[in-house]
C-alpha cells in the first residue's frame, strides 16, 4: 500500500468581472445594430491608431524597445515568486503593508476591511483596471462604503451607471453631447447651462471632483508598475487626478495584479517609452506618480498595497499562453482590431475587451467559464494585434492555442455532434490526401448547378449560411487544377507540357 | 530551375485558372513546373478553428507529398497557406508530439515561397512587363492580404510587380491595410462582424472607381468579390498572378463569374 499525497493542486481561476454573460456572437449582433456607438468608436480608435503611428515611426530603436520590453516581461515570468519576495521585502522595510489575494472576494474583504479600520465611508479612486477586475466598487457600496471615480473617463462611465468600454479610453463609446446630458443628469450642482465643448465639461469635473479630493481620506488606487529592487509602485496617468489621489489622503490602498513587477528602476525606463506611445500616442505622459513606502509628514501615512492573483498563476501555467501576462495594458490591440473597432468593448464582456481580453479573460478563468469560450473566436487572426503590441504578446497563436483547448474540452461531451465537428472531420478526411481532394472535386458540376443560370451560389444551409448572408460565391469551374494538369501531364513529362490555352472555361 | 506547386484547395477546387496562370509565368521565366499529386490542403482551416487533432493527418500530407518529390523550391500562390506551411505545420506536428514530423515539415516549409516571394527575391523579377510580358490594360486596385503583409512579410513586393505590369492604371485603396473579414469560420461563427468588416473593404474598393481589385489570395478575393457581388457591384476580383500571367497576345479574361449584378445591397 503507498500513500500518495496527491499532485499539488492547480492554481485556481480567477473570479469577478471576467465573464462574458452571453457569447460574443450575440452580443456583438447587438452592438453592430448601434450605428452611433459605430461612429464614435471608429472616430476615436482611427484617430489614437494615427497619432500612436506618427509617435512610434520616429523613433528608430521602437523594434529593439519591443524586444527589450518582451525580454523583460519574459524574464519576470520566468522568476515571478522570487521577485514578489524581493518586493515584499522591500515594501515592507520602506514602511508599506502587503496583502496577499488568491481572488477577487479575497481582495475585496481586505480592501473593505481597511478602508472599515480606517472609520471613513468615502473613497477616492484613480482608474484601476485591478478593481475593475474584481468589481471592488460594487462590493465597497453592498458594505456601505462609497467609491468616486476621479478619472474624467471613469467618472463618467460611473454617473452615468455604465461599465467601460476600452482599457485606456472607458467612455471611448460616448460622445461629448452624451457626456453632457450625464453630467446635467447626474452631477449634483451641474450648470444647467452646461454646453458640450471640451473644455467646458472637463471644469464641470474639475469642480465636482475636487470637493472630494480636498475631504476624503481613504484613497484606492491600481498601479502600472511594481519596482522589486526598491519596493516602489508607479502610476502613469494623463489628467493629474491620479496624482491628487496618490498624495493627499492619509490612507493609500493600492490594489494590483502580481504580473506587473518589473525587477529593477533601470528596466522602467523601457517601458516608459513603450507606454505612453502606444497608448495615448504620446511621448511622453503628463503624469508619472512613483512612491516608495511612507515618507514621515508627506503623503499618505498608511500604505498598503494587495497583491492579487485571481488567475493570474493559472494563466502562467499554460505555457502557450503566459505571454498574455507581459500586458502593460496600453490599449493598442484594441484600437488597431478590426472586431473592435465595430463592435466595441461590451460585446467582449469581461473588464478586458479586444484582442487581449480575447486572450487573457479564458486565460484567468479557464476556457470551459460561462460564455468565455466564445472569446477566442472573435478575431479574423489578422494579426494588426501583434503587430501593435509593445511587448510583443503573439496575441494571434495564443488565439488559435484557445480555440484547441476550447474543442478539446468539448470533445466527446455532446450527445449530438455539432455542426463544425462533423464538418471538420469530413474536411479532414477529404484535404488530407490527394486521391480524396480529386474524389471531392469530381463533385464540382454539381455546385455549377447549384450556382444557377447566374453563376453564382446565394445561400448554404446550416452554419455555412453565414457566408451566404451576406456574400454571394461563384460557380466552381468545370473542372479542376488537378484533373487539368492529370490530363496535360497524361502522355508528356512535365517539362515538355505546353499548358493548354483553352482555359476560358475555368476563369474565375 | 525545378519549382514544385502547391496549388492549394481553393485554387485548385475554384479558381484553377490562377494556377495555370502560376504555371505560365515560372515556364516562360524557362522553369520547369511540377505538381507534386499527392498535395491538397495546408490545413489552416483546422489549425485556425482549433482542430489541431484533425489538422494533423491534412499536415502529415503535406509534408509527405512535398518532402518525397524531386524539386529545388516550392511556391503556391496563396500567403496565406504559405505562412500556414511555415508557422503552422511544425506546430501542428509538435503538437501530436512527432519530432520527425516536425523536422520534416520545418524542412519543407523552408523551401516553400508565397509567388511574389519567389518572383522577386529567388527568381529576381524586377519588372513584369519587361520580364513576363504582363499586360493588362485595365484599371486595378490592389488588397494586401493580412498573413502575406503580417506573417509573410511580403512588404511591397505584390505592388511593385503590379505597378510593372504594361498598360495598367493602380488605383490606391483606401484604409488598404485593414482586414477583409474573411478569417476563414470567422466568416461563419461571426458572420455579422466579419459582414461588418467586408461592407467597409467593399466600399473603399468601390471609392476608387476601380474594374478589378486584385491580391494574392484567392480566399480573400473570393470573400471580397462575393461581397462586392451581392452589393450589385460591377467591380470583380482576379488574383495577381491571372494579371502576371496576361500577355497582349493572351489577355486575362476579366469577366468574373460573380459579376452578375443583383442591385442587392450588403447587410
Amino acid at each position: 500500500m503507498t500513500t500518495f499525497l496527491g499532485m499539488p493542486a492547480l492554481p485556481a481561476f480567477g473570479s469577478g468581472n471576467l465573464f462574458a454573460g452571453e457569447s460574443f456572437p450575440k452580443a456583438a449582433h447587438r452592438e453592430l445594430g448601434n450605428a452611433q456607438l459605430r461612429a464614435n468608436l471608429g472616430h476615436a480608435t482611427h484617430t489614437i491608431r494615427d497619432k500612436r503611428q506618427a509617435v512610434v515611426s520616429e523613433l528608430p530603436d521602437w523594434e529593439q524597445l519591443r524586444d527589450a520590453g518582451s525580454a523583460i516581461k519574459e524574464s519576470v515570468m520566468a522568476r515571478l515568486p522570487d521577485l514578489l519576495e524581493e518586493f515584499e521585502k522591500n515594501f515592507t522595510a520602506r514602511g508599506g503593508v502587503i496583502h496577499w489575494a488568491r481572488d477577487a472576494r479575497e481582495a475585496n474583504e481586505i480592501v473593505a476591511g481597511l478602508v472599515r479600520e480606517t472609520g471613513e465611508t468615502e473613497v477616492v479612486k484613480v482608474k484601476s483596471m485591478a478593481t475593475q477586475e474584481i468589481g471592488l466598487n460594487e462590493y465597497l457600496e453592498e458594505q456601505g462604503i462609497e467609491a468616486f471615480e476621479t478619472d474624467l473617463a471613469e467618472l463618467i462611465v460611473q454617473l452615468d451607471h455604465d461599465k467601460p468600454s476600452h482599457i485606456l479610453v472607458p467612455a471611448i463609446h460616448k460622445n461629448r453631447t452624451e457626456i453632457r446630458d450625464i453630467f446635467l443628469r447626474e452631477m449634483p450642482g451641474a450648470d444647467p447651462a452646461l454646453t458640450n465643448e471640451p473644455p467646458v465639461l472637463a471644469m464641470a469635473a474639475r469642480e465636482h471632483l475636487r470637493r472630494k479630493f480636498l475631504t476624503a481620506k481613504v484613497a484606492v488606487s491600481g498601479a502600472n508598475f511594481a519596482l522589486a529592487d526598491s519596493g516602489t509602485l508607479a502610476v502613469v496617468e494623463s489628467e493629474g487626478n491620479g496624482r491628487m489621489c496618490l498624495t493627499l489622503p492619509e490612507t493609500l490602498i493600492t490594489v494590483m495584479g502580481i504580473e506587473k513587477l518589473l525587477p529593477t528602476w533601470q528596466d522602467l525606463e523601457v517601458f516608459m517609452q513603450l507606454l505612453p506611445r502606444s497608448s495615448t500616442g504620446e511621448r511622453m505622459n503628463p503624469y508619472t506618480s512613483l512612491w516608495t513606502g511612507v515618507t514621515e509628514g508627506d503623503g499618505p501615512q498608511n500604505v498598503h498595497l494587495v497583491l492579487l492573483d485571481n488567475g493570474r498563476s493559472a494563466a502562467l501555467a499554460d505555457e502557450m499562453g503566459r505571454s498574455a501576462l507581459h500586458c502593460i495594458r496600453c490599449s493598442a490591440c484594441m484600437n488597431v482590431c478590426p472586431v473592435y473597432e465595430r463592435t466595441g468593448g461590451h460585446a467582449y464582456g469581461s473588464t478586458y475587451p479586444g484582442p487581449i481580453g480575447a486572450i487573457l479573460s479564458p486565460l484567468l478563468t479557464g476556457i470551459e467559464a460561462e460564455e468565455n469560450s466564445s472569446l477566442p473566436y472573435a478575431s479574423s487572426l489578422c494579426g494588426a494585434c501583434y503587430d501593435a503590441c509593445p511587448v510583443k504578446i503573439n496575441i494571434p497563436d495564443i488565439l488559435v492555442h484557445l480555440r484547441s483547448v476550447d474543442v478539446d474540452s468539448k470533445r466527446g461531451t455532446r450527445k449530438v455532434p455539432s455542426q463544425m465537428d462533423v464538418g471538420m472531420k469530413a474536411a479532414s478526411w477529404a484535404l488530407s490526401s490527394g486521391k480524396h481532394l480529386g474524389l471531392v472535386e469530381k463533385g464540382l458540376p454539381l455546385g455549377r448547378l447549384a450556382a444557377g443560370r447566374d453563376k453564382k451560389i446565394k445561400k448554404l444551409p446550416g452554419i455555412a449560411g453565414g457566408w451566404t448572408q451576406s456574400r454571394d460565391i461563384p460557380a466552381p469551374p468545370t473542372q479542376s487544377f488537378r484533373d487539368w494538369w492529370a490530363k496535360e501531364h497524361k502522355s508528356a513529362a512535365p517539362s515538355q507540357a505546353a499548358p493548354s490555352r483553352d482555359d476560358k472555361e475555368t476563369q474565375q | 530551375m525545378r519549382i514544385a506547386l502547391f496549388a492549394t484547395c481553393i485554387v485548385d477546387a475554384m479558381y484553377p485558372a490562377t494556377a495555370k496562370a502560376t504555371v505560365r509565368i515560372l515556364e516562360r521565366l524557362g522553369h520547369e513546373v511540377v505538381f507534386p499529386e499527392g498535395q491538397a490542403c495546408c490545413g489552416q482551416m483546422h489549425v485556425n478553428s482549433g482542430y489541431l487533432k484533425e489538422a494533423v493527418p491534412v499536415v502529415a500530407n503535406h509534408v509527405a507529398a512535398f518532402d518525397t518529390a524531386d524539386y529545388d523550391v516550392a511556391v503556391a500562390p496563396s500567403g496565406s497557406c504559405v505562412a500556414s506551411v511555415k508557422h503552422q505545420h511544425p506546430m501542428v506536428a509538435r503538437s501530436c508530439g512527432d519530432a520527425a514530423l516536425e523536422a520534416r515539415a520545418t524542412a519543407v516549409g523552408a523551401k516553400t515561397y508565397e509567388l511574389s516571394e519567389l518572383l522577386v527575391d529567388v527568381l529576381g523579377v524586377t519588372d513584369a512587363g519587361a520580364q513576363l510580358g504582363s499586360y493588362f490594360p485595365h484599371r486595378v486596385t490592389y488588397h494586401p492580404s493580412c498573413h502575406g503583409m503580417r506573417l509573410l512579410r511580403l512588404g511591397d513586393r505584390q505592388s511593385r510587380l503590379l505597378r510593372t505590369v504594361q498598360g495598367i492604371d493602380i488605383a490606391d485603396l483606401p484604409e488598404a491595410d485593414q482586414c477583409c473579414g474573411f478569417g476563414g469560420t470567422f466568416s461563419m461563427k461571426n458572420a455579422d462582424v466579419s459582414s461588418a468588416m467586408l461592407q467597409d473593404k467593399a466600399a473603399n474598393v468601390e471609392a476608387t472607381g476601380a474594374e478589378l481589385c486584385t491580391g494574392g489570395d484567392a480566399s480573400c478575393l473570393m470573400h471580397i468579390g462575393g461581397g462586392l457581388s451581392r452589393q450589385g457591384s460591377s467591380t470583380t476580383t482576379l488574383h495577381l498572378a491571372e494579371i502576371l500571367a496576361s500577355t497582349m497576345e493572351e489577355p486575362a479574361s476579366v469577366t468574373g463569374e460573380v459579376r452578375v449584378s443583383t442591385g442587392k445591397a450588403l447587410r
